[in-house]
């Protein structure tokens, strides 16, 4: 019986995710440690960081460690009418920190879900991510978006290349100066300027950004987009989780890696996302797949800044005993502490950076107390 | 009981000029500017803390949640690309990115540019548009120098007044970009407290707005 006392908290989370992955039918995807370089270097634009290690297998081939969990799954994705695949997985991922700017190993969990998705498959994925910040936490928040809203507005005006990317980055940034300085450098439509100016503002409760969204936009195929994400809201709504939710129209994709639907998943004392996902069909249309495509990934490396319960002793007892001790006495004083539930440390001199409740010695066969902190 | 906004200033004139403005919006705390080495100061009934920090900190600071938001100049953010929310030009501390070199210096493409600089990848960004090759000569102050030892050709460094170029016999020969002091925000921070951060955000907005149109 696993003792939850015993785990870190990635691990603690790592088995509460598992638990709830399982029960809404997921099946665990278990892959290897490394993968065929050739893979990243054909989906480079999908990939978070740009520094990948690579080594060179004994058959003279170029693997890497993989920066990624969900090229891996999807590679070999294949479509059926109606088949909807739904995996998780908990895997160490290597990537280049942007704090460090040095290589990093870090332990995610996420779900993937590709095939023939509809619109329930999709919702349950968001559901899950909410779900999945509950167990971590009581105090988390959840931002959503459509990426194709803003896609569209930048493909009708033919914005490509550079400007498109710095326009992006102004929105990642919540920048509107910037934003303001790229839109005048070019003769635009006013009421291209007006649109993106306001939907860069759209950070806030759910259904009142709902609204801005319809003021903003009337054509046909932006109406479809919104009245997804009000679809999506309404659903939250039932389950209670309306004030877990924010529509936040600066959550974009920069590589453009998500094509519709997106989420980014926050928890209070986290200084960062802790979970990021959305729609990412292209990714699926990039490997000459059919489908469509869904999941989101959890960074297991920020739990630990809330899940930790600080203990007051690194181990329950201590032992001392001397070299000439008899070596089935120590051993069976060593059990005895044991069984009666305390973890026990035996040794010839008690080390200044272990704190201990109880310190114990050993001598000519008999224990005894020698102290006992509070 | 609500919590405090965590907020870091650039230690300096600059922090000490944006202070000002958070204290017009109504979130004073007047300890702050008396002489003291005390680098972190509360007012409790406006739920905000203060603190300095050396100027090319305060992304850092911001970025990893010890501050809800800060000031940092546009060069700080452009050299280190911290991953936050740019909510604010504060319009204040404005100078410019620049590109100086000897007076009457002459480029020659056929050789490697050899650039002295604090901001090694705001200068290796800037090359690679042009398509030039350059060799990076990373210095922590006092830039100016490297090119009258011949040290390297050029320097790309911030300009004010352009007093210390002009004293060198250096001028500036292409500007980069400019360069002023910006509003910062921790992206979860700002989701958590995004009622006073946006209320910061208003009232200094107002003040700049009514800055400018004097």
């Amino acid at each position: 019986m696993l003792e939850y006392s015993v785990c870190n908290p990635e691990e603690l989370a790592i088995f509460k995710l598992r638990e709830l992955f399982l029960n809404y039918g997921f099946r665990q995807y278990r892959m290897n440690k490394f993968e065929e370089y050739d893979l990243y270097v054909r989906n480079k634009e999908f990939l978070i960081s740009d520094g990948v290690i690579t080594f060179t297998d004994t058959n003279g081939k170029l693997l890497a460690l993989k920066p990624d969990v969900t090229l891996s799954i999807v590679k070999n994705a294949t479509f059926e009418n109606g088949v909807v695949e739904k995996v998780f997985y908990d895997e160490n991922v290597y990537r280049v920190s942007s704090g460090t700017g040095s290589f990093k190993e870090i332990l995610q969990t996420g779900v993937e879900c590709f095939g023939d998705i509809d619109e329930y498959s999709l919702f349950e994925v968001i559901l899950l991510a909410f779900k999945s910040l509950s167990l971590l936490s009581n105090d988390y928040l959840i931002d959503l978006s459509h990426f194709g809203i803003l896609s569209d507005v930048l493909n009708e005006s033919q914005i490509y290349g550079e400007i498109r990317k710095r326009i992006l980055t102004a929105f990642k940034e919540k920048n509107p100066h910037e934003l303001n300085a790229i839109l005048s450098e070019f003769d635009w439509d006013p009421s291209l300027v007006e649109t993106l100016t306001s939907l860069m503002k759209i950070s806030e409760n759910a259904p009142y950004a709902i609204k801005e969204l319809k003021h903003i936009f009337v054509s046909e195929k932006a109406l479809l987009k919104i009245n997804l994400l009000e679809r999506i809201v309404n659903r939250l709504e039932k389950l209670g989780y309306l004030d877990r939710v924010r529509i936040d129209m600066s959550l974009v994709s920069e590589s453009e890696y998500y094509n519709g639907i997106m989420f980014r998943g926050f928890i209070k004392g986290i200084p960062m996302r802790i979970l990021s996902g959305g729609e990412y069909d292209s990714v699926i249309g990039n490997m000459n797949q059919f489908g469509k495509a869904v999941g989101f990934a959890i960074y297991l490396d920020l739990v630990e800044d809330i899940m930790d319960c600080p203990k007051n002793y690194d181990i329950d007892s201590v032992l001392l005993y001397n070299e000439d001790e008899s070596l089935n006495d120590l051993d069976q004083a060593v059990r005895e502490l044991i069984e009666k539930g305390f973890s026990v440390r035996a040794c010839r001199c008690i080390d200044p950076k272990i704190r201990f409740r109880e310190l114990y010695r050993l001598e000519k066969g008999k224990v005894e107390l020698l102290e006992r902190n509070a | 009981m609500k919590e405090m906004l965590n907020i870091a200033l650039p230690k300096g004139r600059l922090g000490e000029r944006v202070y000002r403005m958070f204290e017009k919006a109504g979130f004073e705390c007047p300890l702050l500017m008396e002489d003291t080495r005390k680098l972190i100061f509360e007012n409790e009934e406006k739920r905000v803390r203060y603190f300095w920090v050396k100027p090319s900190d305060v992304a850092i600071y911001v970025e990893r949640g010890a501050a809800d938001i800060g000031v940092a100049g546009k060069d700080i953010l452009l050299e280190y690309n911290p991953d936050i929310y740019e909510l604010l030009d504060l319009k204040t501390g404005k100078c410019k990115m620049s590109i100086s070199a000897p007076v009457g210096f002459r480029d020659d493409p056929r050789k490697t540019l050899r650039v002295a600089t604090k901001f090694s990848n705001i200068a290796k960004n800037h090359y690679m548009k042009c398509g030039r090759e350059i060799d990076v000569v990373h210095l922590n102050g006092s830039i100016e120098i490297a090119p009258i030892l011949n040290l390297t050709d050029v320097i790309v460094d911030i300009v004010e007044t352009g007093k210390t170029l002009k004293e060198n016999n250096l001028e500036v020969i292409e500007d980069i970009v400019p360069i002023s002091a910006r509003l910062i925000a921790n992206k979860s921070s700002y989701k958590f407290k995004n009622e006073i951060v946006n209320c910061i955000v208003r009232s200094l907005s107002e003040q700049i707005d009514s800055e400018e149109s004097r």
